[in-house]
């Protein structure tokens, strides 16, 4: 899937030495648009650096990153934005006593001389959410009083408002219930359906195998895997996270 | 789902009745009360205490607090008095120590924004440095004899009602109309709910800090020029304590201490609340130390109502 197109996010032999730790040792993949792309491995094997090095809050030692073609060298949070590779933080960064509109809307408000168009604000807080099909049957409430899944809805679309093209999510369903990590994890698939390349980092193998097209298994600072979901099963993927399987037996 | 914004409201109408209640209560227990002449005296005490809570919602939106209110109304008051001393204009005095006021204000949200020191701290030293310099420069006396372009300020009519009412009243106006209708209202509010999420989007929090004390600054200011126009004397311990006042109007009025919520129709109601429980008890005569105790048992009532609510929403 996406094969045939040009990557979005082009990560070229990435490294990154912390200390005596080498947390990455070259990691080389690519993220397209319309597609979920899942990384999993084991705590440490290096998925949150590589993920603080994409939004621009750690630099890398060496490797390169090409955003649509471009390369950046010096990537920060802001150019990252600007790119429009967007992170949903796992705090999703809400006032929980604002509205969904003032959430929404943060940064980037809509207002005449000062004064908020709150009316404009809300019409087009209801049109995005309802386009990305997130549940929220009353812009006005509080953030605050929402369930978790309608509290990333908000984030989100906030990241897309923002010309967000790539998002990646951070345990997306990390302590959430079955209803709320559903409506995450069909909000992760609309996204990718309306063309926006996306990224999860999970350890949640049940959810990375219903929602993600590809899947990019990390261990010890390496990409040791690329798989197309559909090609590959969860025995395969864990023994590949602890290691019992080498990359190499299991590849063709 | 549909009745949550009436919810929201609720606590102000709880507010209301109990205004309207305790008007009743005192008025069946004092034939005084209702007369035009005390009606105007309790709207006039308020006055005062109106500007300068209008200034502290703002501020408690943004889950910050200012002490130096109390001690700044004694500034304005002085820099007004100087310089009506030294034969300036009302027009002048009024304007330097407004100005002057403003910018205290705005040295504690420098202090606090950039310093990145507590509200509390930065505004508790402020509070004495300042009630220190007056005492100093005024040498603990009062200065008399502002011109009557000066006092018409405290005494003056516009129709029936004097002039600290018109000023009050029209700056709670606008008070309402910035905290809930404008950007730098919403960007308070934010600054209370998720001061890290608002700077993360790219707003300027520091300049919005400054900003917000500055106003509260300014209000204190005006209610400086009040009092000492009422008086047609700078004390050197006016509003003494009155940031005690502001504080519990406000958060009677339902902003909440933790920030990212505001009112100031609430607050207004409750300043209203306060100062009419004021009124009636004096005319009672019951001992102003009893007005206290109460004072801060209805504080106290008041804030665990809001709490117990808050608590049952997130327990949900």
């Amino acid at each position: 899937m996406g094969d045939e197109k040009a990557p979005f996010l082009e990560v070229e032999n990435i490294k990154k030495v912390f200390g005596h730790v080498q947390a990455l040792r070259g990691v080389s993949m690519n993220a397209y648009e319309g597609e979920v792309l899942a990384i999993v491995g084991d705590n440490g094997a290096g998925k949150s650096t590589l993920i603080k090095i994409l939004s621009g809050v750690v630099h890398p030692d060496s490797g390169s990153i090409r955003i649509s073609g471009k390369e950046y060298r010096d990537l920060t949070p802001k150019k990252a934005i600007e790119a429009g590779v967007s992170t949903v933080y796992q705090d999703l960064a809400l006032g929980n006593t604002m509205d969904t509109a003032s959430n929404l809307f943060l940064g980037t408000e809509l207002t005449k001389g000062g004064f908020l168009k709150k009316k404009q604000m809300q019409e087009e807080a209801r049109r995005l959410i309802d386009s990305l099909d997130i549940q929220i049957p009353d812009v006005t409430v509080p953030a605050g009083d929402l369930s978790g899944g309608q509290r990333q809805g908000i984030a989100v679309a906030r990241l897309v408002h923002n010309g967000g093209r790539l998002l990646i999510f951070d345990e997306p369903t990390a302590a959430m219930g079955l209803n709320e990590s559903n409506a995450v994890l069909k909000l992760i698939k609309k996204l990718s359906g309306q063309g926006y390349a996306v990224i999860i980092i999970s350890h949640n193998l049940p959810h990375v195998f219903l929602i993600s097209d590809r899947i990019c298994v990390m261990r010890q600072g390496q990409v040791i895997q690329e798989l197309k979901t559909q090609e590959t099963n969860m025995d395969e993927i864990v023994s590949m996270i602890t290691g019992a399987v080498t990359a190499d037996i299991t590849g063709d | 789902m549909k009745n949550k914004r009436l919810h929201n409201y609720a606590y102000t109408f709880i507010l209301l009745g109990v205004l309207v209640l305790l008007t009743v209560v005192m008025a069946a227990a004092s034939p005084y009360f209702f007369s035009w002449k005390n009606c105007r005296n309790i709207l006039n005490q308020s006055a005062i205490y109106l500007v300068l809570s209008i200034g502290m919602t703002f501020v408690i939106s943004a889950g910050q607090i200012d002490l130096s209110v109390g001690a700044l109304i004694g500034f304005s008051g002085m820099t007004m008095g100087l310089l009506c001393q030294a034969g300036a204009s009302a027009f002048t005095a009024v304007f330097a120590g407004l100005a002057v006021s403003a910018v205290i204000g705005a040295v504690n949200g420098l202090l606090i924004a950039y310093g990145r020191i507590n509200s509390f701290i930065v505004t508790l030293s402020v509070m004495t440095i300042l009630r220190g310099i007056i005492l100093i420069r005024m040498k603990s006396k009062s200065i008399f004899g502002f011109g009557p372009a000066f006092t018409f300020i405290g005494s003056g009519k516009v129709g029936p009602v004097n002039m600290p009412i018109v000023i009050s009243l029209g700056i709670a106006a606008v008070g309402a109309v910035i905290l809930h209708m404008t950007r730098f209202g919403n960007y308070c509010l934010f600054i209370g709910a998720n001061e890290a999420a608002l700077n993360r989007s790219g707003v300027n929090v520091k300049k919005y800090k400054v900003l917000l004390f500055s106003l509260c600054g300014l209000c204190a200011g005006v209610a400086g020029m009040i009092v000492t126009a009422r008086l047609n004397s700078a004390e050197p311990l006016a509003g003494q304590g009155y940031e005690m006042d502001a504080i519990a109007a406000t958060i009677l009025g339902g902003t909440s201490m933790q920030g990212g919520k505001g009112s100031v129709i609430g607050t207004v109601i409750a300043c209203f609340i306060l100062n009419v429980m004021k009124n009636g008890l004096t005319l009672l005569a019951i001992s102003p130390h009893y007005q206290q105790i109460l004072t801060g048992l209805i504080l106290l009532l008041s804030v665990l109502l809001s709490e117990s609510k808050q608590r049952k929403k997130s327990e949900v």
